[in-house]
């Protein structure tokens, strides 16, 4: 029994002042359902991801909330909450449940509105994803943390800011091209460095934005997919989730994502794979310090070499391991709670050969999704094949 | 702020800081735990925690949550006690430090059951 991608969609990531959380996901749902050929009648299941809704609309019970705005009162219907990588856990959850047989067609996604919150509010909402007493209590911020690592990584391989900023440049690149992208410009190496210090080193241009959005994916049984005639190209082939200490200061190597190598190792050996046979990759570049790490976690890279990567152009779109074709979280902007879902959604238009940024023939390709600064961390793989 | 963090850092003020040990597999931590993060047995001790540190990694904050905003800039370290623990504060005393410095543990009050960890140079 496999898992098929039925449809998917996200909406335009950005500002979308006077939406709701409702709003956006029923956009995101309908497309995704409309792309799969079914209606919210034939959802049996709903796994939508939402990090900070209570704190940004005063609102729980998201699953039930959603599960009626989208039609799908009969389904049932959960919210999952792993802070940053939300959406990922549920698109677990859904396949899960597929694959366990309980149910023959789910949507999982996720969405999260950010922009109408101040962002000293936002700020303080997503620190609510590191520990509180030991991190947040002492005015750590997000972007803090992360620069901790980038400090730590740069002083451990030599490697400089200008290679940070790389980062930045490919994605920035990428998104110039994907329609639905928050920010569709380009920016350059020196723009990065002289751009507005946020926690050293790390600037302005190194942070993804605030971003409003949403996405789903619809996912049905091989068996309900053949008997309603629904062509899909794109199969779940394994996943793998996994944590680590919740704070920073509690791990043994700053400049090393442990969560992310066990999840890695998990999903290649379910998807009966290795890193080499990864053709197209969506990972969490929440800064840019964020995407070296993780290609040396996904064994793209050995530990040390990952700067090497932008710099080079061997993670750009025609380059030996293509890295978020979509513009990253960088670009592409970060709805925290829908972001694995937004992930899922270009992998799927890569393998199916409709992305903006196509690259040649894919037939494997991975999502990698972080909550907090490490302490979760879900990587899915696809493949093609279909039914 | 949690209880348990309350008297961490009131330990601290009084200057008898201390961690966790375990008794079967040596590694140190820090509370709240009950379950050794290496070996997971329940064998964890409270034991005396020198009062210095090494810086490990520091970063200066530009822009900040609301209860810090005003404060801005300031410099976050993670420094490393001999015992094995890491513990994240803020910088005194000096605006920046390299990796590798020797630090002293301090806390500051910041109203009832709020407590700020600091860090200043020994030097």
């Amino acid at each position: 029994m496999s898992v098929q991608i039925a449809g998917v969609a996200s909406t335009p990531f950005g500002e979308h002042p006077g939406s709701s959380t409702r709003e956006l996901f029923t956009d995101a749902a309908l497309e995704a359902l409309e792309d799969a050929s079914l209606s919210p009648a034939a959802v049996e299941e709903l796994y939508v991801g939402n990090f900070i809704g209570d704190l940004t609309d005063d609102q729980a019970h998201v699953g039930a909330m959603l599960a009626d705005a989208i039609g799908a009162q009969q389904a049932a219907s959960v919210r999952t909450e792993s802070a940053c990588a939300s959406a990922s856990s549920a698109v677990r959850s859904g396949v899960q449940a597929l694959e366990a047989g309980d149910a023959d067609v789910a949507v999982v996604g996720g969405v999260e509105l950010m922009s109408a919150s101040g962002l000293g509010e936002v700020t303080d909402a997503l620190a609510n994803a590191a520990d509180n007493e030991y991190e947040n209590e002492a005015g750590l911020t997000f972007p803090g943390i992360y620069a901790l690592m980038a400090q730590a990584y740069l002083h451990e391989f030599d490697a400089t800011q200008a290679d940070l900023a790389a980062v930045a440049v490919k994605n920035y690149e990428n998104g110039v091209s994907n329609p639905l992208a928050q920010r569709q410009e380009e920016t350059t190496v020196e723009r990065v460095l002289d751009s507005p210090p946020i926690a050293t080193p790390l600037n302005l241009g190194d942070c993804c934005p605030i971003t409003d959005g949403a996405s789903a994916a619809v996912l049905v049984s091989d068996a309900f997919a053949d008997e309603h005639g629904l062509e899909t190209t794109v199969t779940f082939a394994g996943s793998g989730q996994s944590s680590d200490s919740l704070a920073l200061q509690d791990r043994p190597d700053l400049a090393r994502t442990r969560a992310a190598e066990r999840a890695a190792e998990d999903a290649y050996e379910r998807a009966g794979i290795s890193a080499d046979d990864v053709d197209v990759v969506e990972l969490h570049d929440c800064f840019t310090i964020a995407e070296i790490l993780a290609v040396e976690s996904l064994g793209f890279f050995e530990r040390g070499e990952g700067a090497r990567g932008a710099v080079d152009g061997e993670t750009a779109v025609g380059g030996r391991i293509p890295i978020n074709t979509s513009g990253g979280l960088l670009a592409k902007g970060h709805p925290v709670g829908a972001t694995g879902v937004a992930q899922l959604v270009e992998i799927t238009k890569q393998l199916e050969g409709r992305h903006p940024n196509q690259i040649d023939d894919p037939s494997v390709g991975l999502t990698h999704t972080v909550g907090g600064s490490g302490a979760s961390c879900v990587v899915n793989v696809l493949r093609t094949g279909g039914a | 702020m949690q209880p348990w963090f309350v008297e961490f850092a009131e330990r601290i003020d009084d200057g008898d800081p201390f961690y966790l040990a375990c008794e079967e597999c040596g590694a140190a931590a820090l509370p709240p735990r009950s379950v050794c993060p290496d070996c997971g047995t329940q064998t964890l001790e409270e034991r005396s925690l020198s009062g210095t540190a090494t810086v490990a990694a520091s970063t200066t904050i530009f822009s900040s949550i609301p209860e810090y905003a005003d404060d801005t800039p300031y410099t976050i370290v993670i420094a490393t006690f001999d015992e094995g623990v890491r513990l994240t504060g803020q910088l005194r005393d000096v605006e920046e430090i390299d990796r590798g410095e020797t630090v002293a543990v301090d806390v500051e009050s910041r109203g009832e059951d709020a407590w700020l960890v600091t860090f200043a140079p020994t030097g």
